[in-house]
């Protein structure tokens, strides 16, 4: 029973409100309904949706510059890419101090592949310094054992770096060491590094915490019995440049000062070595501005680089340029692609229509046999019917020797029907036509003969009959039917890859090259991002203008 | 009326006949001649060979054998797009992507009339058929009342002379059925549009004919106008298929005259009937008669009338009649129908009673 209140609601028996109750006693519903699905949804977020926005995050992530030189980068931003010039000194300083720890962590080559994405040769450039960098090290390495021999052995190191102090360095070192590798990093070291000593010889400290980190918890290492590395020599040697550290070393009275001031009495036989010049010695290129402008255009942790890429586009400093015209594939991959699936879905719809018709007017029996051709090529592998267009379209193939044979074509002109789009075309045509035919069939299937009758009872001709009562009740199936083909189409692989050649190949398959050769997978995300967002344009543009409750799978 | 010349028949069977697979008849030798301007249904049970009839004149079904003919001229070889004959469907058909109005012009269309024409035709024929407001609808936005109506202004548009109906009431309720069986002989008289229509409602086609064809087996049994149909039906068929039947089986004793014959039942009971399609004595017969021709009070009857004994089996309350189930001579199925008036007697179960008939009410038809 229910009642109206004054105001005009609704009230169920017992007082309450009417949509109150509905509400109630829908809400079990519901949840069963949600119950029922849930399997399916956590099973499609888990192992679809959340591995694709990963997977297409990575066409915007860039946290690799930054993570592997976070101190060179900082530099860096004070440089003018403009002024032509490499940047100065401190900016190579803070490179070898970074790239020493990334060459350790063997994480060096990634960069350089990162980047050389965006300026050839950098690979090289970082694998070939990577090696060389121990060099360097022992520029100060030596002369430093010579002066103060028990600074040779790592004992006295620890010795020496060990105090009283709150550890900053050591977790500030920790920080980047977790962000360089990607792991946490977390596990006592052994060591409390003396504020004094951190404060006197900053570089140096900075240096042996990197070590002691990396030797303790990647190792598992006890480092008071370990030799630090030769970073942490030229750290020291770095440091004692300064004459205000000089002083300070001079008047220091921890452990092991004595070993320190042998140094400072024997600065002369120290090296000068600059690192720029150290670099350059390695690499010409690192000198070369290029190189630089790249790293610091691709510093920021994330970037629209690989966007830019996909759409033949270069990533400048501040704006973004058009590739030269040799240099551009992608949009008239974009173009191609779509073009090509726009082709072959035409060819669906002028192909499948008439079959369609007929597997929905013939009598059962023999709809059924036709219906069994078309579901066929189902039940054979997708590999198995492309290699079978391969026997049948090239140049000495079946297609062509029957042409010959019987004269249409001449011996020494055979068709071209395979490595070009028109194989593309034609096999794909192929492959993807009962996804036209059977929404197509489905549809028809619904439509009455008796509406045809009836137009050629009121003095249609059957041409007339079809076009403006037949064919306009179709429509929907042939909307689902392009759709259905249309998308399939746009991110076909495995077809154009075996008959496409270079001219028929389409998006997909460059996304695959790579997903898996080159291994570039954030310009792959971002392609299949524009995709991605290409077919849900191309989808909303059909609703707009066709509707989508035109389009019928049925009933 | 069913024998008329070639020059006044303006729909002509001639010895048609048609089969689907080459082995069995579906229409068995037809022939039929409308005058214009009839209203004619085809009746019968399904199966019967109506609708492939009706199809074959619209020109969706060749004849096997024969000749139609359409205003004296043969139509068999002419699409049923150029017969001009409109036709209204089962389902009604009507265009469901097109409004009422385009499914009206669609005819016109075709026929290449100018746009205002076109209007006016389209205006006059919803108004006919009181839809005249619903123009701009489509047809799944119409009840079934109102898409029966929208197909009958369809095929009435172009102003054909010849509607075909393929039991196009079957999907109405009754009361619905029965007012647009009204308006359908109305406007088809109103119009002198000759009419084919095909129904296995045998209530409808007497109500709707001029004349009706009930067809079984691939023949017309009997084509006669209504009231002759159920009074006089030709032959035990269609005494079974129009109307309520009492049947009682027996042997004809003796011939006394063109209208009137002996009859001995099964059970031994002698009655008098009409002979009519029996020709000599001692063959098997089946008598009919109407359930309302019965009589319970015997004087009503003529002198030296043959009564028969009849025990009450049911007595059913109905309204406005009653019905009341019998043994009669061994059949059990016997009944008799009596108006609700205040002397007449409401029987009850077991009750034994005397019924007769009139002889001319008592046909004798074939075995």
């Amino acid at each position: 029973m229910s009642d109206m209140t004054s105001s005009g609601q609704m009230l169920a028996a017992d007082g309450t409100p009417l949509k109150t109750s509905l509400a109630r006693a829908l809400r079990r519903q519901k949840l069963r309904a949600l119950a029922l699905i849930a399997p399916l949804l956590l099973f499609v977020v888990i192992t679809f949706i959340v591995p694709i926005a990963t997977m297409l995050f990575r066409s915007v992530e860039n946290q690799i510059v930054s993570s592997t030189m976070p101190q060179a980068v900082e530099l860096l931003q004070q440089w003018d890419s403009a002024t032509g010039v490499a940047p100065d000194e401190a900016v190579y300083q803070a490179l070898y101090f970074d790239l020493f720890k990334a060459a350790e962590a063997k994480e060096h080559t990634k960069l350089g592949t990162r980047l050389n994405y965006e300026q050839t040769g950098t690979s090289s450039l970082f694998r070939t310094s990577g090696r060389k960098l121990d060099d360097v090290g022992e520029l100060w390495q030596d002369p430093i054992e010579d002066i103060a021999p028990a600074l040779k052995d790592g004992e006295t190191w620890f010795a020496m770096m060990s105090g009283t102090g709150s550890n900053t360095v050591l977790e500030e070192r920790r920080a980047l060491w977790a962000s360089l590798v990607e792991e946490p990093f977390a596990g006592d070291v052994g060591i409390t590094i003396s504020d004094e000593i951190a404060q006197m010889l900053p570089l140096t400290t900075a240096a042996y915490a990197d070590w002691a980190i990396y030797e303790a918890i990647e190792d598992g290492k006890d480092i008071s019995k370990r030799d630090p590395w030769e970073a942490v020599y030229a750290g020291l040697g770095l440091d004692l440049r300064s004459d205000a550290t000089v002083r300070a070393v001079n008047a220091y009275t921890g452990p092991h000062a004595a070993d320190l001031q042998l140094l400072t009495a024997n600065l002369d036989q120290m090296p000068n070595t600059m690192f720029k010049d150290a670099f350059a010695e390695m690499d010409e290129d690192w000198l070369d501005p290029e190189v630089w402008e790249a790293i610091k255009i691709y510093s920021p942790n994330y970037t629209s680089g690989y966007f830019l890429n996909a759409v033949d586009m270069k990533k400048g400093v501040e704006t973004a340029e058009m590739r030269p015209e040799n240099q551009q594939i992608y949009i008239t991959l974009f173009k191609r692609t779509l073009w090509m699936s726009l082709v072959i879905t035409a060819s669906c719809i002028i192909l499948g229509y008439p079959v369609a018709w007929l597997l929905a007017n013939l009598p059962m029996r023999t709809a059924n046999v036709l219906m069994i051709l078309v579901l066929l090529p189902f039940w054979t592998s997708l590999l198995v019917r492309t290699s079978a267009w391969k026997v049948l379209l090239q140049q000495q193939g079946v297609i062509n020797e029957i042409l010959v044979w019987l004269g249409f074509v001449d011996d020494a002109n055979r068709l071209i029907l395979m490595n070009n789009a028109t194989g593309t075309v034609i096999a794909m045509t192929h492959i993807l036509m009962p996804f036209m035919i059977l929404p197509l069939y489905s549809v028809m299937k619904t439509i009455p003969p008796s509406y045809l009758r009836a137009a050629k009872s009121l003095g249609a001709t059957n041409f007339t009959a079809f076009r403006r009562v037949y064919f306009p009740q179709s429509v929907p199936g042939i909307g689902a039917g392009s759709i259905l083909v249309f998308i399939l189409a746009i991110g076909y692989y495995i077809t154009p890859e075996i008959v496409g050649g270079t001219d028929g190949v389409l998006i997909s398959n460059r996304i695959a090259y790579h997903i898996s050769s080159s291994l570039n997978w954030g310009l792959a995300a971002a392609l299949g991002s524009i995709l991605l967002a290409l077919v849900m344009v191309l989808y909303w543009l059909y609703d707009r203008i066709v509707g989508i409750d035109n389009v019928k799978l049925g009933g | 009326m069913t024998d008329l010349g070639d020059d006044q028949s303006f729909v002509k069977f001639d010895r048609v006949q048609k089969s689907y697979d080459g082995e069995n008849l579906v229409v068995k030798d037809l022939n039929l001649a409308m005058p214009q301007g009839e209203f004619l249904t085809m009746l019968g049970p399904s199966g019967s060979g109506k609708t492939t009839c009706l199809m074959m004149l619209a020109g969706f079904e060749t004849a096997t054998h024969g000749e139609i003919l359409l205003d004296g001229k043969p139509i068999n070889n002419i699409p049923p797009h150029k017969r001009g004959i409109g036709m209204v469907f089962q389902n009604y058909a009507l265009f469901p992507h097109m409004t009422v109005a385009e499914n009206l012009a669609f005819p016109l269309e075709v026929r290449k009339l100018g746009k205002s024409e076109r209007e006016a035709k389209v205006k006059r024929a919803l108004d006919m058929v009181q839809m005249g407001d619903f123009g701009g609808r489509r047809p799944a936005q119409l009840s079934g009342g109102q898409q029966q109506r929208v197909a009958l202004a369809r095929a009435l548009v172009f102003e054909p002379e010849l509607v075909l109906m393929d039991e196009p009431l079957g999907a109405l309720d009754k009361q619905l059925r029965e007012h647009m069986q009204f308006e359908i002989t109305r406007l088809a008289h109103e119009l002198g549009i000759t009419t084919v229509y095909v129904t296995h409602d045998q209530t409808e086609a007497l109500t709707m004919s001029d004349r009706v064809a009930v067809f079984e087996d691939g023949r017309i049994q009997q084509l006669a106008a209504p009231d002759t149909l159920y009074e006089e039906p030709d032959n035990s068929f269609v005494a079974q298929f129009i109307g309520e039947n009492n049947t009682l089986e027996g042997i004809v004793t003796e011939l006394k005259g063109p209208d009137l014959c002996t009859v001995k039942l099964d059970g031994g009971e002698i009655i008098e009937a009409k002979p009519v399609n029996v020709s000599a004595v001692g063959d098997r017969t089946r008598v009919s008669i109407r359930p309302e021709r019965v009589e319970m009070s015997m004087d009503r009857l003529q002198e030296g009338a043959h009564t028969l004994k009849a025990e009450v089996l049911e007595f059913i309350y109905m309204g406005d009649i009653f019905r009341t189930r019998l043994r009669v001579a061994g059949n059990e199925e016997f009944v008799v129908k009596t108006r609700n008036a205040p002397d007449q007697p409401r029987l009850t179960p077991g009750t034994q009673i005397e019924i007769g008939w009139l002889p001319e009410d008592c046909r004798a038809l074939d075995a």
